[in-house]
Formats: structure tokens, sequence, C-alpha cells
């Protein structure tokens, strides 16, 4: 059940960054949906999960882009296990520690990704701080509302179904 | 079980199709092409309600506005006419080949980049339209990029602003040659541009056609800045012709095979 839950989650990221993505920010793709979602499932169910997101949803972004299939893959891998792990060792219930999670997943997902491309000589990236910081900034607002969304959801639910009950 | 799919997913990244291309590449692209399809589907038609009712509250002087630019738009299309013609006669006396008119397909674009590393798209058509590798994508206004993978419904595209996109370029006005690259933003450099060359900004940069993808004198940009150094250039910045967010429907120049091409 979790795992069909955690591929639902990567599947709808892979969707919304590839249709909504696009219109959201001039077609510069300044967020990376597809890693909040990994992010937000190592946060919510630790880190093997966190892990398999991040190598399925990575494998797939890998793709359907032009790079290498498998350096996405291991980059979110890593990085799921990663906040996986740190969410079992530290409290991340409050905005502030969950907004630098994402931003520092962020940076070491794109540390890692431009890493092993430079590394295997099959991509330069000339100063990308800037592009860096927008995205991690990004990811870190889109990953807090989505946050606030799924922390929501249950109590509406419930509180429907409540005021449906026949009372007396 | 864990085990066992990850060896055949290795396996058969390793294993490439007819086409050249990784099993597992193509397949993950066929089957997600169908759900990107269906998502901008759905998304398109949000959109095209909200924008239809949207716009029905100024129709009527944005009719009359248009009916105004056409008259003035048909006028200018038969003044381009006779240029062509006038055009085509000098070709003709000067014995020059005529140049080969392109046969092109519309494709609508269905859905953007999967990663924000990469700069590409996704085209509804596919091999099953005639579609094949290293085919031109351009649009109206100039050259998009080039397929990079076809499945049977739908097509890679990559975007000339990708990083390892490329194409040979001329500057109309000195006819300079160079090669403009993507550089992952809004914006290409033009590269390998002697220092001897004269670049101007506001100069229109055209396809050279040198790389045997893009059709010869389209439309890649403008060059925003130029900056030089001891006589060299050292960093040549052009702004695209295409805006590549607001792509929705582009053209696929249909080259043709090698056989057909003898």
């Amino acid at each position: 059940m979790k795992a069909v839950g955690v591929l639902i989650a990567v599947a709808l990221a892979l969707a919304l960054q590839t249709t909504l993505a696009q219109l959201l920010v001039g077609g510069t793709a300044a967020i990376d949906l597809v890693l909040v979602a990994v992010v937000s499932v190592a946060l919510t169910t630790g880190p093997v999960s966190g892990m398999l997101a991040g190598s399925v949803a990575g494998l797939i972004q890998d793709s359907l882009s032009t790079g290498v299939l498998g350096i996405g893959g291991l980059a979110k891998s890593v990085i799921g296990f990663v906040a996986g792990a740190i969410s079992q060792q530290f409290i991340l219930t409050s905005a502030l520690p969950r907004f630098l999670m994402f931003v520092g997943a962020t940076v070491a997902h794109a540390a890692l990704f431009m890493g092993l491309n430079v590394l295997l000589g099959l991509r330069t990236f000339p100063a990308p701080w800037t592009a860096v910081a927008s995205q991690a900034v990004g990811n870190a607002v889109v990953g807090m509302v989505a946050f606030a969304i799924m922390e929501a959801l249950p109590g509406v639910i419930e509180r429907r179904r409540a005021g449906r009950r026949p009372r007396g | 079980m864990g085990v066992i799919v990850g060896h055949i997913l290795l396996i058969s990244a390793q294993v490439n199709t007819r086409r050249g291309v990784p099993v597992l590449e193509e397949f993950t692209f066929g089957t997600f092409a169908e759900v990107q399809r269906g998502a901008t589907s759905a998304i398109a038609t949000i959109r095209d309600n909200w924008v239809n009712y949207v716009a029905l509250q100024d129709v009527r002087a944005e009719n009359a506005k248009l009916k105004e630019e056409l008259g003035s738009m048909q006028i200018g299309l038969q003044q381009e006419r006779a240029l062509a013609q006038q055009s085509r006669s000098l070709q003709g006396l000067l014995e020059l080949k005529s140049s080969v008119q392109l046969k092109t397909t519309a494709a609508a674009v269905i859905a953007g980049g999967a990663s924000p590393e990469f700069r590409t798209m996704t085209i509804d058509k596919g091999t099953g339209d005639g579609l094949g590798s290293d085919m031109a994508v351009l649009a109206p206004a100039g050259i998009v990029g080039r397929i990079i993978m076809p499945s049977r419904r739908a097509a890679k595209v990559q975007l000339l602003i990708d990083r390892d996109a490329a194409a040979g370029a001329i500057v109309e006005r000195s006819r300079a040659q160079g090669v403009v690259v993507g550089t992952g933003t809004d914006r290409f450099r033009l590269d390998h541009v002697p220092g001897a060359a004269d670049i101007q900004v506001g100069d229109r940069v055209v396809t050279s056609g040198i790389e045997g993808i893009y059709p010869k004198g389209f439309v890649i940009g403008q060059i925003e800045s130029v900056d030089r150094q001891s006589g060299e250039f050292t960093n040549v910045v052009v702004r695209p012709a295409v805006e590549f967010s607001e792509l929705e429907t582009v053209l696929v120049v249909l080259t043709p095979s090698a056989g057909e091409a003898q």
C-alpha cells in the first residue's frame, strides 16, 4: 500500500513537472517537482522508501531527458536516503527545519548531479549558483505548500465525514 | 524479486532497439508520453474554457482591430510576393539552383522537460507519422530544436537552448560563421567566431546548415551582447527568436531517407 502511494506521488510529480511547471515558471522550470516529491516521501516514510522513490523517479526522469540513464537516479536515491535518515534523527515538524531540509536537499542534489556529469566529462555547468539558489528556494516553497496540504487533508476529510453523519 | 527486476532494468538499459535507442529508455518514454498526452489534454480543456470565456468580453473590439491588421498584412503579403517573384526571376537569370521545398508536418507540444537540467519537450507525433531521429523542428519565428527520440505516437525534442545542443550559424549581415550553442538558460552563445569577423549587437543569426540537421537560412536569434578581449570574441550572447515557453505547435522537417535522397 505504501509502495503504491509512493509510486502515485512520483507519477503525479512527473506529470505536473512536464505540464504545469512549464506554465508556472515561463518554461525555464526553476523547480524540480520530482525532487520535492522524493524529499516529501523520505521525510514522511523514512530512508528506505525515500531511496526507492528517488531511484524510480530519477530513472524515469533520466529516461525522459537527454542525459545518461542512471545519473539522476543515483543522485535522487542518495538524497532520498539521506533526507529519510535525517528525518528519523531530528524533529522536522515545524516550518523552518522543513524549509531548510528542502533547500539543503536541492543544493546537495545539484552538487551530486553536476559533479557526476563533470566527473564523467559529459557536461559543464559554468556559474550554476544563481540557477541552483533559485531552484532551492522554489523547491522549498512548493515543498512547504505540499506538506501543508498533505497535513490538512486528513482533517478536512474527517470533518466532512463527521458533518454528513446523521445526528441524534 | 527486487534483485531480478534490478538486473532486468540494468540489462535492458544496455540493449538497444533497432533504432539504436535503449529498450528501457524507449519503453519508459513511450509509456509516459501517453500519460503526458492525457494530462496535457485535460489542462488544455480547462485553459481553453477559461481563455475563451475571458476573451469573449472584448471580442468585438478585437475583431475590428484584427480585420484592420489583416488588411494591412494582405498588402504587405502582396509586396512580399512581388519581391519574391522578382527574386525568382533574378535567380533564373543567374542560373542558380532553386532551393528545395521543405516537406514538413505540424505537431502539437504535449509536454515539457521532465528535469530542469535538460531542455526538452514532447510532441504528439512519432515514427508512425514518418518522424525520425535528427529531424529539425521549427516554429514560425525560427529554429526550435531536433528530434532525439521518436516513439510510435510521440517524439522527444531537444531544444536548441539545451546545454548539449548546437547548430552551425551565420551572421546574416556580415556572413561571419560560428556555432550557436545552448546554455541551459533562455539565451544562446555564439562560439568559434573568427577574431576578424564583423559582429554587432542586433545582427540577425541564421542557420548555416553545416551540421546537416537544420535547413540553411532559418532564423536562430539576434546578437544581444558582444565581449571582445585582445582581438578575440570571448562571449557573444544571442537572444532566441523563438519564445520556447510559449510553443504550442511546431513544424517538423521530414528529411528524405537515405534511399529517397539518392
